[in-house]
């Protein structure tokens, strides 16, 4: 549904990305990981038409992104890391200005509009102003903003920053009901329980280049043997038992504790990313 | 409803719901606007007289008559004080002026009238240093008086003849005098004391010469406006306080996408499937109504409450306000393209922007500048508005007057907005 063919996209000397290419398919939730300063943000302006490549295609569903041509952007909803919301208007205004952004408008807004707020629990509160929101229900509105229009791609980027544990589960319930529905949604975040939770792929971008593409199982996978693993055995164990089962080759199933967050590590390092 | 109708309603429908915007720009013009229209004369009315005070020393009858003669005239309201509390009344700024008239004025006065030479008594003027161009008048309306009593102390038959007597001995008697011009200044004062016998024969003492010297003339003041109305200072007060309050709006327009952009809006609205042109003309269009909403409400107030009147062409009323409008809005997009942070765009745009209205002659008339600025101004954008609204006002000017103003203001809109869509940063 979304493919992303080779991008490049560079800001004077400094070489953002570099032939990045990734795609998400209908159905599918793909996590886009990278320190600060990687390349991810730049990443996922190109993917929505902000910022035009250097080199390199988007294709959405089959239509190529291209300056001044709009179908292909009328298939992508974003969901920015800020909150692109006008607090002076209420939600249902907010949604229905973005609605009318994609072309929308009539009955037809309306109901989309009132769908996108029952998607994100906030029906009760549609002619509330956002400034009276709570940061989790902001958060919520972002998204339906970025729904209204239907779009068969859904860019989030860290849809989650700074909201309470209730929120981002509703969020979660939201984004597993929209991959259900066959939509295609590119998840970027810091945060590793939620890729295990959604993802089923996974991007790992650093230095501007992709530096791994592959399910959680793959990605694992990639760490290398740990001497230090360890083991659990249920059940009484008798000591002389214990002695003899160390003699022997022990025919046992590890517990798999490896953390995605060690795979990051390992693939990315540890030293401090501070530059945006 | 189009993408480009719901950003302009949305850019509008935010102007409104910001308080303390509407508050900038449509309160505070009318109150400064109201303010600076009374202190420069309000609406049409009789002039207001100016208070001042007169110290009688001398209490001689040509004092008193003085006196007299100042508060029987309207253009002033006499109080008649000793020396200390009329100072002091100066000096608090309840009246402009105190006038001392010495002890002996009236005898002097009459000596020295017709002898130069003679040492002339002084009226001392206290006056008020911050209402110094009053001091002006106050000295000419004085002059008019003193002399109409003085001259008509000396030629009265009854009280004149001894002064006569004593400078015509004086010229008589005088050695440096040129032969011919004695002759002459003899025989002028042979004819006076002839005119006053006559008067004395007749029994009317105040007839012709003895009434003084009077003003050979009287004025008739006409104000240059329509003619069918007086001037109203709030009119040209209004259309100043409007385009610096306009303005102020476009930088506020400007300085709004630039907090857009950091907030991450600007940024939401271009992963829409809008083109570049919709995106910077809807903001340009949403300026233009809001200016032209401002506008409005300005002059409503200025109609109903202040008696402002478009006594010119309402078009041409409507034309600058359009062209006015549009121009603030290029400007505030100009003023985006430009800017970096929006503390910063802020605080440059409203120097440039009080330089501009200052230059344009909306707080003091433009005559008061040196001839080369007032030359410069003409090419001052805000003097183009300010001169269009005060042409289809007050100078009740046609259609045709502000038909190049408004030209101008749509030319200089369109190099603006073309130079903001060229400088405007569509990369991050």
């Amino acid at each position: 549904m979304l493919t992303a063919t080779s991008l490049s996209k560079s800001y004077g000397t400094l070489k953002a990305v570099q032939d990045v290419s990734l795609s998400v398919a209908s159905g599918q939730i793909v996590g886009l990981l990278g320190p600060n300063g990687a390349g991810k943000s730049t990443t996922v302006a190109m993917l929505c038409g902000i910022t035009t490549p250097d080199a390199g295609t988007v294709t959405v569903d089959g239509v190529t992104l291209k300056a001044g041509a709009h179908a292909a952007k009328a298939l992508v909803g974003l969901v920015p890391q800020d909150l692109a919301l006008i607090d002076e208007l209420p939600a249902l205004d907010n949604i229905l200005l973005f609605g009318s952004l994609y072309g929308l408008g009539g009955e037809l807004l309306r109901s989309r509009a009132r769908l996108a707020l029952e998607l994100v629990g906030l029906t009760d509160r549609a002619r509330s102003r956002p400034a009276t929101f709570s940061g989790g229900m902001k958060r919520r509105l972002n998204i339906a903003c970025a729904l209204v229009h239907d779009p068969k791609v859904l860019v989030l980027d860290e849809p989650t920053v700074g909201i309470d544990p209730q929120s981002r589960n509703h969020i979660f319930d939201n984004l597993e009901t929209l991959r259900a529905r066959g939509k295609a949604l590119l998840y970027t975040t810091h945060y590793m329980e939620e890729v295990e939770r959604l993802c089923d792929r996974i991007v790992i971008i650093d230095h501007g280049q992709v530096v791994a593409d592959d399910t959680q199982q793959g990605l694992r996978a990639r760490l290398p043997a740990n001497p230090s693993r360890r083991y659990e055995i249920s059940g009484a164990i008798d000591p002389g038992l214990l002695a003899e089962l160390q003699s022997r080759s022990i025919q046992s199933k590890p517990i798999d504790d490896t953390s995605l967050e060690e795979v990051f590590l390992h693939l990315t390092g540890k030293a401090l990313r501070d530059a945006s | 409803m189009s993408a480009f109708t719901a950003l302009v309603r949305k850019d509008v429908r935010l102007f409104a719901s910001n308080r303390r915007a509407l508050l900038m720009s449509l309160v505070a013009p009318i109150l400064i606007s109201a303010f600076l229209g009374s202190v420069l004369g309000g609406t049409p009315s009789k002039p207001q007289a100016v208070p001042f005070a007169v110290v009688d020393l001398d209490r001689s009858p040509v004092s008193q008559k003085i006196v007299k003669a100042l508060s029987e005239d309207s253009s002033f309201a006499v109080q008649s004080l000793p020396q200390g509390p009329a100072i002091d009344l100066v000096r608090k700024g309840t009246i402009r002026a105190a006038a001392i008239i010495p002890k002996g004025f009236g005898e002097a006065t009459t000596k020295a009238l017709f002898r130069p030479t003679l040492t002339r008594p002084v009226i001392e003027l206290h006056y008020d240093p911050s209402q110094a161009m009053t001091l002006e008048m106050i000295k000419g309306l004085l002059t008019q008086h003193v002399m109409q009593v003085v001259t008509a102390a000396a030629f009265d038959p009854s009280a004149a003849a001894p002064a006569l007597k004593q400078a015509r001995d004086s010229v008589a008697n005088s050695a440096t005098l040129d032969p011919a011009f004695r002759t002459d200044l003899l025989n002028m004062f042979k004819d006076i004391e002839v005119v006053n016998n006559q008067s004395l024969t007749q029994g009317s003492g105040k007839a012709g010469i003895a009434q003084g010297l009077t003003l050979p003339y009287t004025t008739r003041d006409i104000q240059v406006t329509n003619g069918e109305t007086d001037y109203n200072a709030f009119a040209h007060a209004f259309a100043g306080m409007t385009v610096q309050f306009i303005l102020l709006m476009g930088v506020e327009l400007g300085v709004g996408l630039l907090l857009m952009r950091r907030m991450g809006l600007w940024q939401r609205l271009r992963a829409a499937p809008l083109s570049r042109g919709t995106l910077l003309g809807s903001r340009i269009v949403a300026g233009t109504i809001i200016g032209l909403l401002l506008m409005s409400g300005i002059f409503a107030a200025a109609i109903v409450v202040f008696g402002v009147r478009v006594q010119g062409s309402w078009l041409g009323f409507v034309a600058v306000a359009i062209a006015f409008a549009a121009l603030t809005s290029t400007l505030g997009l100009l003023i985006a393209a430009i800017g970096r942070t929006p503390e910063a765009t802020r605080g440059m745009a409203i120097i440039l922007t009080l330089l501009l209205v200052m230059l344009g002659g909306a707080w003091v008339p433009t005559f008061v500048f040196p001839e080369w600025l007032q030359s410069a101004t003409r090419f001052v954008p805000s003097r183009w508005a300010i001169d269009g609204f005060d042409a289809m006002t007050w100078r009740a000017q046609p259609l045709q007057s502000v038909v190049w103003p408004v030209v101008e203001l749509l030319g200089l809109s369109v190099v603006l907005g073309a130079l903001a869509i060229s400088l405007f940063r569509w990369e991050e």
